[in-house]
């Protein structure tokens, strides 16, 4: 009976090894593959993304002599933490005051440009108006116009206006490149809402503007959300305006601000220019990091059912 | 409750002309289904009488109306759409009170009559969820629900049951034909599929090419269809339609096959028209037939034959222990046989 109980069992520990033996190398291959075509080029990416960053951060808080002498000094490494710079940055010059500037620049003419691209690119894919076409293909010509070339008729208008030297100089060019790309983003968007939907809307007996209001723009809104973040990322860092348009010193913007006020002459002031762009930076990414979702989905699905 | 009257509607899309005056009348609460193959002008048809397309030329009144000028709101319709067209961002409640809403009807009002339409429909339980979380059949009755909380004079059907399973789509039918029953509204409904038509409708208008092949209530298309498409549209299994012309006694077909004739025949039929289930076994005196395949459905047995060159159709009730390359005897119920011009395609008998 043991006899014939033994010789049963007796394969059996060797087949479960196999057995477990089997999935595990399989796993480590797995996991080794994981490693080579995941988690490494992640990594890459990941260092040279994230590297400016820190070496903003690490120059903005070390002090002068470890940051002119790389050779006593590991210039990866903080020594002696200081907040000097940012002293210097946030109360011997006019940084929060750019910042507001550019904030309220930025958002305003966000706004500005998605109310006005909502309406272009509403009416240009539903209301199919005669020659809309040619109407959506010219605004897309307006945006190949390189800024470098626009600014110049640009200054002239905003010179005219009396609007030079002032935030709105910004606000209301700014849209001049932010609308093209906001409009071409929301028709496609607007494209792949069903066109059921409004007609059902129509007969239920909803107004264009109702339509617009209550169905369209509430289920457009993760593409609403991906033209404003570009709208407002591209507003934060423009330049080349706000180097023309703006003259006094406390009305820059950031990017402008502190390449011409932190830089004296041929002296840069590395730490406090470093600081400046870190806490300039910082509210784009933040903004940015919390509607990456919809961005991503706005530019590569559709709506969902 | 409302009669329709579409008088030689025509509708262009540029140059290019998808129908060439029509003319139908419905009446008060009757069930009428437009069918037809696709592009055939059925749904254009609807959109102008929801209102969605401009009518190029003639008339369409809803209840003694002409609403060629009216907007679709104010039609006093209801349309059902083949995708739903749910609101995506709303749940089942604002998706049925959302007409009420842009109305301005009091909340209280608005949320008695959700309850009603839900409670008719059995979506009860399914007021507080988005179109997403539902099944094909529950968003099919959430726009039907949408549909019957504004009490419209007519409702709309665009091809309501086309994105539903086989099983489905024939309970969602007799839902329809019941809710119809129950609140007695004129329903203009369009499909393709002509067993829909059939088992629905109170009236049957048959398009095709953008012009109206026959109109009349089911039973009187299937037993009388007035031209060859109709003949070969309503039934299933289609209508055998079989070229040939009367001679030697009998309607001699091109395959060589004499087949008889009815009394009412006369002498330009170019084509013979008899349904599959209209032919029958004849083991004595019938006409010899080759078989060539048997497809038992339980209920009856479908049995292609050919005669001389000519292949035929035959649908019999009995059970038909045949096998390929066999040969059986069959007749058909000359009173049930349809004869056709073969120029024109209308019925000669």
């Amino acid at each position: 009976m043991s006899d014939a109980a033994s010789l049963t069992t007796a394969p059996v520990p060797q087949a479960s090894n196999a057995a477990t033996a089997q999935p595990e190398t399989m796993s480590w291959d797995s996991r080794s593959r994981r490693m080579v075509v995941l988690w490494l080029p992640l990594a890459c990416f990941v260092i040279i993304l994230l590297f400016p960053f820190y070496w903003m951060a690490i120059t903005a808080f070390k002090p002068n002599a470890e940051l002119y002498d790389y050779k006593t000094y590991n210039p990866f490494l903080i020594g002696s933490p200081t907040l000097a710079h940012i002293r210097l940055l946030l109360f011997e010059t006019s940084y929060p005051r750019w910042l507001t500037t550019t904030m309220t620049v930025a958002v305003a003419s966000t706004f500005l440009s998605l109310f006005a691209s909502t309406l272009a690119a509403y009416a240009i894919q539903r209301l199919r108006f005669r020659g809309s076409q040619y109407v959506g293909l010219a605004i897309y010509l307006a945006y190949l116009v390189p800024p470098s070339i626009l600014f110049i008729p640009l200054a002239t208008m905003v010179f005219q206006l009396g609007l030079f030297d002032t935030p709105f100089a910004l606000i209301l060019t700014y849209p001049t490149f932010l609308i093209p790309f906001c409009t071409w983003l929301l028709i496609g968007y607007f494209k792949s809402i069903p066109y059921e939907l409004e007609e059902c809307a129509l007969i239920d007996g909803a107004t264009r503007v109702q339509i617009l209001t209550k169905i369209t723009l509430p289920l457009a809104v993760p593409g609403l959300i991906s033209a404003g973040i570009f709208s407002f990322t591209l507003s934060w860092n423009e330049f080349i305006y706000a180097l023309a348009f703006i003259q006094s010193s406390e009305k820059k913007t950031v990017p402008v601000a502190i390449l011409t006020e932190l830089v004296t002459g041929d002296v840069y002031q590395w730490g406090a220019l470093m600081a400046g762009s870190l806490l300039g930076s910082l509210p784009v990414a933040i903004f940015y990091s919390f509607f990456v979702d919809y961005y991503v989905s706005s530019l590569t699905g559709a709506v969902k059912e | 409750m409302a009669t329709v009257s579409i008088r030689e509607a025509r509708k262009s899309f540029g140059t290019f002309e998808v129908l060439h005056g029509v003319s139908v009348e419905i009446e008060d609460a009757e069930f009428v289904v437009l069918v037809g193959p696709s592009g055939c002008g059925k749904s254009t048809l609807l959109r102008m009488l929801a209102g969605l397309e401009n009518i190029t030329a003639g008339e369409i009144a809803i209840g003694g109306r002409v609403v060629n000028n009216v907007a679709p709101k104010d039609r006093d319709i209801a349309m059902v759409f083949q995708n739903y067209a749910l609101y995506p961002h709303m749940t089942v409640r604002d998706n049925m009170g959302f007409s009420m809403k842009l109305a301005g009807a009091p909340r209280e009002i608005m949320e008695a009559e959700v309850q009603k339409a839900a409670a008719i429909l059995g979506l009860g339980e399914l007021l507080h969820r988005y179109p997403r979380q539902l099944s094909g059949g529950q968003r099919q009755r959430v726009a039907m629900g949408r549909a019957i909380v504004r009490h419209p004079q007519v409702f709309l059907f665009d091809e309501p049951l086309s994105n539903l399973d086989a099983k489905l789509r024939v309970q969602m039918r007799s839902e329809i034909k019941e809710l119809h029953q129950r609140l007695q509204v004129t329903t203009v409904y369009v499909t393709h599929d002509q067993i829909e038509a059939m088992t629905m409708a109170d009236k049957i208008v048959v398009m095709n090419h953008g012009n109206i092949e026959q109109a009349g209530p089911p039973l009187e298309l299937y037993d009388r269809p007035a031209n060859l498409f109709v003949a070969g549209f309503i039934g299933s299994p289609a209508m055998n339609l079989i070229k040939g012309a009367p001679g030697q006694g009998g309607f001699m077909t091109e395959g060589g096959a004499l087949l008889p004739l009815p009394a009412s025949a006369n002498g330009s039929a170019g084509i013979y028209g008899i349904r599959p289930e209209h032919m029958r076994l004849a083991p004595g005196d019938g006409i010899p037939a080759t078989v060539q395949l048997v497809e038992p459905t339980g209920s009856e047995t479908q049995v292609t034959v050919r005669i001389g060159d000519t292949p035929l159709a035959c649908a019999f009730r009995e059970r038909v222990a045949a096998r390929p390359g066999d040969e059986i005897r069959i007749m058909p119920d000359t009173g049930l046989v349809h004869l056709f011009d073969a120029g024109t395609g209308q019925r000669v008998n």
